[in-house]
Order: structure tokens, then C-alpha cells, then sequence
């Protein structure tokens, strides 16, 4: 039973890092850049969507499409404001700046809402308790798995089908040549860039009902551990993404219980060079030859 | 754009090399007096200490580190406003929680020509910043850096909290004499030293008076969010009390999953703990029977507490001081008392002042009373004596036991 109930806490702390993943892979599939203030967006949708429930009393539905829309919003402007400017730039500068604006944000959410810890009120509350109470299975944790599958659903269909995905599609494979074909490579950045902001306010809002603690730095190590569960599962990919979130937090917690708590990030990280080395594009990434 | 930018940054500077000018001047006028520090300033015998504080007021620990900032503040300003012989400036500087930018923060007070050193906040920066105390003899006093590190070795370094190893001595004879619990579960961050001193401590102890220790459970970081498999252990060992000796937030998450898992044992915190119930949002059923060793309660009914409670919220924005805050409070009472002691202040620099200062804290008849504790005197090693307070959390309020 106990085994049960790691497997249980594993897939909760898993699809935490599912639902973050998918917005860090679906920008670095199109964009081709690591946005390392990816954790830092999750933060400010769930400051929006607690100060929108707690001091507004909105409806929780009505405070996750606010912070959708703030999220969305805040994702546009720093694209604007400092990736565009060095769309021509090598990556490493545009890496760089990624963790600037991270920065930015964590100390602008420190000096408007203070450094002091927020309790989140969950969005969904309870949950299902089997066999007599000895397993329990939390709502949040149905509602994030859910979300995630109705995300990667949502996302393939959209990159995979329609006008708006082919010319994603295009940008991912050769900028230059799609800009060539006549499509709008900024704007079609910019929309990835909207797109995985909104993603992010999800993810946001369900990692603090799940885990309630909110704080400027809150999104910090989540959104590293999700950069690392979409690597595991192959950048880029969007299921990929999914699969990664869930073996992550699943060998996370089997680790801690019955390796030990002190080396669980340890291992964590040691299955992730083992995948790596065995397939270097991770459990479900593509390879792409190098053309010579 | 471009254009804005520059004058944007021009404009900044300009702050910048204004606000310098205003440091050098101030600093030229107490040159005038035979070179000490700055005291002697003036001629109707006012004497100006410079206290420099450091301590995190961004990061991860800023909560903290605000806190201790803004209870100190309090009582300068207080004192400031009796308008005695001893005037205070103050001056804060933000380290981050790192000790690397503790050491700039540092010499930045030193430029500033600072008499006495408050803080750190935290133990990390403040064993590096005391060493260096330490060697360049400034006196120092932290509010809330608990680690025997702190203090070891160094006569001119002060604690104005208790030590860890004996919050966790503390602890343990508590739990022991009220009978509190027989199986006793230890949940501690391991990569904090306050958290481990305590945990280790206790765990020792507890050994020594026969209490027993069935389950040790550590996590890596207070950013860690899951405590199932932690909590799990504990109940698997058959804890009924669970000792916590960690930060409030963390606390909150294990409060919270333990809950959710039909896991109720008696909860027993350190001071860490205290400012669970200040948390934005916490529902406070969660903490019902949590109890903390804390030497301040912002409930408490006295002048001095109503007083300072009302000071800190008006130079916060109506947020409620914690135990860091005044412990802040008490380091700077603490100091002007000592002042009072000292002869002739007015021609002391800070060398001279911290042996004056270091005798004045150390002499058998000095005692502060202040927030946390009444009675407070200090050993040679830097360590601070005064009596426990353990609460109780009982209908979302501190009931002292």
C-alpha cells in the first residue's frame, strides 16, 4: 500500500512538472530558445489568480482566465521588449537575457507584493480516498493530469494542423527560409510566446493548489526541475514533455522513500545524464542529423 | 527608446554621485573632531553612533532580514526621538542571504565609517562577517543568527537569540518533562544549519533523557514541496508527536499534507516557526494544537509589545512584526543601554568602542529587559541567557503555556 501511495504522490509531483514542461518545450520546439522566466510567469499567474480570488472574490474559473490573460500579456511584452531586439543575436545572449528578465520578475513580484509567503487557496479542494481511506488521491492531481492531456492534445493538433502551426512548424525548421516563403517569423514567435505564457498561468494556478505556498521565488525550482523533465523527455516534443513531467516526480519520490531524502535530487539528476547518454535527445525527442 | 535609456541611466547616476557627495561631507565634519569615527560630532554633547545593519532584503530569506531591518528602525527612531546624548544613524544593507555579498555589504558600512555592526540576519553570512568583525574589532550583535559559528572564538560577536544547540536541548526536556509525546519524529532541512543544528541537538539529547527518537526524516531545500514521503515515515514508525524545528513555510506545506493524509500527531516548532499565522491566506485549523518555542507574541497585551507592534506596522504597511523583528528591536535597545555605561563615548573609535562594548555586555550586572525575554544578560562567548516561551496555537491565536 505504501508503494501505491508513492506511486500516487509521484504522478501528483510529476504532473506538476508535466504542465510547466509543456509551456518550456512548446517554446524552445518553435523558438529555439531556452526561456528561463518561463518559472517566473507561473509566479505572477498565480499571484494574479490569488489576489483575483482572495481580495476580488472572483469566481476560481474567472481568476485562472485573468491570470491567463495577464500571463499572456506579460509573455508578449517581454518578447517584445527583450527578445526581439536580439532575434539576429547568438543564443547565449538571448540565454543570458532569459535569466535577467527571470530576475526581473522575482524582484518586481518581491517589491509589489512583498517577501512574505502566501498560503494559496487551492482552486479544487479534497479528494478520492480508496480502500478504505489508505490510498488518497488528490482532485488536484486528477484535474492537473487531465489538463495535461487535454493541453498535448490541444497544442499537437494546433502545431500539427492549420495555417498558424505549419508556419510554427516552418520557423522551428529554418527561420530564414520560412521568412523566404512568406511568413511572418516575429509574429509567429510572438504568438509561441502568448501561447506558452497562457500555458504558464495554468500551470501556475495548479502548482499552488497543489503545493499552496506562493512566494516571489516560487516558480524558481519547479521551472528547473520542469526544464529538466522536458530534456528528459526529449525538447521539443510535446508528449515528450508529458512523459518526462511524470518520471521525473515519480523517480523523485521513489528515490527519497526508498533511496534516501538526502541524494533524491542526486539521482533524479543522475537518470537524467543516463537517458542522455543512451539517447541524446531524450526518451521521445527527434534526432536531427547535423547536414554537412 | 535608446535615447530614454540613456537618460534614464544618466539620470541615476547623477542620484548616485549626490547621494556620495552627501556621505563625504558628513564624513569631513567628523574628521574635524581628532579623527574618531564620528562621534563628538557637536558641541552640546550629543554623541552620533553609526549603527550599519546587514541582512537579506532580497532573495529568498528577505522576509526575514525585512523584518529585522524595519524592528530595529523602530527603536532607532524611538531613541532618536527621546533626543538624549546618544543619537543613532542606521544604516541597512541588503547581502541577499549570501555571504559573498554579505562581505560587500560589509565594507560598504565600513566606507560608511560604522561604529557598531548589527546582524547578519542569517547564519551563513554572519560566520563570514564575524570573522571579519572579528579581525578588524567592530563590535557586533545579530538579532537572529543562531549557529555556535557565529559566535565561537570571537569575543567581540553577540547573539540576541538562542543559540541552536540550545533550542534543541530545550526542546527535548520540554517534550520530556510535560510528557508531550513518547515516539517522537524528527522532520529537518539538512541543507540549512540552523535547521540541522537544532535537529542534531535534539536528537542527542533526547537520547541522553530517555526519549525516543523512531523516525529522522531530512529534506534538501526549504523550495521543496512535497513532504508525503517524510510524513509517511513518521506514521509508519507510529510517531505521535513530530518535532519541526524549520522555517514557517515549509512548515505550512507539511501542516497542510499531513492533513490531507489523516496524519495528526502532535506538532512541536522552533522559533522558525513562528509566523505561521501571519501567512496571507493560511488556514489557521491547520496550525490548531501546533506548538512553538518563540520568545515574542504579537498578541501579547503589554505596553511595550502594543507599542512596537504599532510602530512596525506603520513603517511596513500593516504587516505584523514577527520574532526577527523584535529581536531587531531588542539588539538596539540592548546597545544604547550598554552606551549608557560606557564613559567618555564622545572620543571612542570603533576599535575602542568595541572593547568598552564588550565589556559593558559581559559585566555581571547587565541585564536588558526587552520584547523577548526580561533579565537578558550575556556570557563571554556571545551567548544570550533568558528563559524560553513555549505557545500553544489554540483558535487561531498564541496561548503562552
Amino acid at each position: 500500500m505504501s508503494f501505491l501511495n508513492n506511486v500516487i504522490t509521484g504522478i501528483s509531483l510529476g504532473s506538476i512538472y508535466a504542465i510547466i514542461a509543456l509551456g518550456y518545450t512548446m517554446v524552445y520546439g518553435i523558438a529555439k530558445m531556452l526561456n528561463f522566466a518561463h518559472g517566473d510567469v507561473i509566479m505572477v499567474g498565480a499571484y494574479v489568480c490569488f489576489f483575483a480570488t482572495g481580495s476580488f472574490g472572483l469566481h476560481p474559473v474567472a481568476g485562472v482566465l485573468l491570470a491567463m490573460v495577464v500571463c499572456t500579456i506579460l509573455g508578449t511584452v517581454i518578447e517584445g521588449l527583450a527578445y526581439k531586439p536580439l532575434r539576429q543575436a547568438p543564443s547565449l545572449a538571448v540565454l543570458i537575457t532569459a535569466i535577467g528578465v527571470s530576475w526581473f520578475l522575482q524582484n518586481s513580484a518581491q517589491l509589489l507584493w512583498g517577501a512574505a509567503p502566501k498560503v494559496f487557496t487551492p482552486v479544487v479542494s479534497g479528494g478520492l480516498s480508496i480502500f478504505g481511506g489508505q490510498l488518497n488521491i488528490s482532485y488536484v492531481t486528477i484535474l492537473t493530469v487531465v489538463s495535461c492531456l487535454v493541453i498535448m492534445v490541444l497544442l499537437s493538433a494546433f502545431i500539427g494542423k492549420g495555417k498558424m502551426g505549419k508556419a510554427m512548424r516552418a520557423c522551428s525548421e529554418d527561420k530564414g527560409a520560412a521568412q523566404l516563403m512568406g511568413i511572418n517569423v516575429n509574429s509567429t514567435i510572438s504568438m509561441t510566446f502568448a501561447i506558452g505564457s497562457a500555458l504558464a498561468a495554468i500551470a501556475g494556478v495548479l502548482m499552488c493548489s497543489a503545493y499552496p505556498t506562493l512566494m516571489p521565488t516560487t516558480g524558481s525550482l519547479p521551472g528547473i526541475k520542469a526544464f529538466t523533465a522536458a530534456v528528459f523527455g526529449g525538447i521539443g516534443s510535446v508528449p515528450g514533455a508529458f512523459v518526462g513531467g511524470l518520471l521525473l516526480g515519480i523517480i523523485e519520490i521513489f528515490a527519497k522513500a526508498y533511496i534516501s531524502t538526502d541524494l533524491s535530487d542526486a539521482i533524479v539528476f543522475l537518470a537524467l545524464i543516463i537517458v542522455l547518454l543512451v539517447k541524446p535527445s531524450g526518451l521521445l525527442g527527434k534526432y536531427v542529423p547535423e547536414k554537412v | 527608446m535608446k535615447k530614454f535609456i540613456a537618460m534614464l541611466m544618466a539620470a541615476a547616476m547623477m542620484m548616485a554621485m549626490v547621494a556620495c557627495g552627501n556621505t563625504a561631507s558628513n564624513n569631513g565634519n567628523s574628521s574635524n573632531n581628532g579623527g574618531s569615527a564620528d562621534e563628538g560630532g557637536s558641541t552640546d554633547g550629543t554623541v552620533v553612533i553609526r549603527i550599519g545593519g546587514i541582512g537579506p532584503l532580497t532573495g529568498d530569506n528577505a522576509v526575514y532580514g525585512v523584518a529585522t531591518q524595519l524592528g530595529a528602525q523602530v527603536a532607532v527612531d524611538e531613541i532618536n526621538a527621546l533626543g538624549g546624548p546618544i543619537q543613532f544613524e542606521y544604516n541597512f544593507q541588503d547581502d541577499t542571504g549570501v555571504a559573498e555579498t554579505a562581505v560587500s555589504a560589509y565594507n560598504t558600512l565600513k566606507d560608511w565609517e560604522a561604529d557598531i555592526i548589527y546582524g547578519c540576519t542569517t547564519t551563513g553570512p554572519s560566520v563570514t562577517i564575524s570573522a571579519e568583525t572579528y579581525a578588524d574589532r567592530y563590535f557586533q550583535l545579530t538579532p537572529s543568527a543562531s549557529s555556535t559559528d557565529v559566535t565561537a572564538g570571537k569575543d567581540n560577536v553577540f547573539q540576541m537569540c538562542f543559540t541552536d544547540p540550545n533550542q534543541g536541548v530545550t526542546a527535548a526536556d520540554y517534550i520530556s518533562a510535560n510528557s508531550l509525546g513518547s515516539k517522537i519524529g524528527v522532520i529537518y532541512n539538512n541543507g540549512d544549519a540552523y535547521s540541522t543544528g537544532i535537529a542534531e541537538a535534539f536528537i542527542a539529547h533526547a537520547e541522553e533523557i530517555g526519549l525516543e527518537v523512531v523516525a529522522t526524516e531530512t529534506y534538501p531545500s526549504d523550495k521543496n514541496t512535497d513532504y508525503n514521503v517524510q510524513l509517511n515515515a513518521c506514521k509508519d514508525a507510529g510517531a505521535d508527536l513530530v518535532f519541526l524545528p524549520i522555517y514557517y513555510s515549509p512548515a505550512s506545506l507539511i501542516l497542510a499534507q499531513a492533513s490531507a493524509m489523516g496524519y495528526a500527531p502532535t506538532f512541536f516548532g522552533a522559533d522558525g516557526m513562528d509566523g505561521i499565522l501571519t501567512m496571507d491566506g493560511f488556514d489557521a485549523s491547520l496550525a490548531e494544537g501546533l506548538m512553538l518555542m518563540t520568545p515574542f507574541n504579537a498578541d501579547a497585551t503589554d505596553d511595550a509589545t502594543v507599542n512596537f507592534v504599532e510602530s512596525y506596522k506603520e513603517l511596513s504597511d500593516g504587516v505584523i512584526p514577527n520574532q526577527f523583528a523584535a529581536d531587531g528591536y531588542d539588539c538596539i535597545y540592548a546597545i544604547y543601554a550598554a552606551l549608557q555605561n560606557i564613559e567618555g563615548l564622545a572620543d571612542m573609535d570603533h576599535e575602542a568602542l568595541c572593547e568598552a562594548l564588550i565589556a559593558a555586555f559581559t559585566a555581571e550586572d547587565f541585564s536588558v529587559d526587552g520584547l523577548t525575554g526580561s533579565g537578558m544578560s550575556w556570557s563571554t562567548s556571545g551567548e544570550i541567557s533568558k528563559d524560553p516561551v513555549v505557545v500553544v496555537i489554540q483558535d487561531g491565536a498564541y496561548v503562552t503555556m
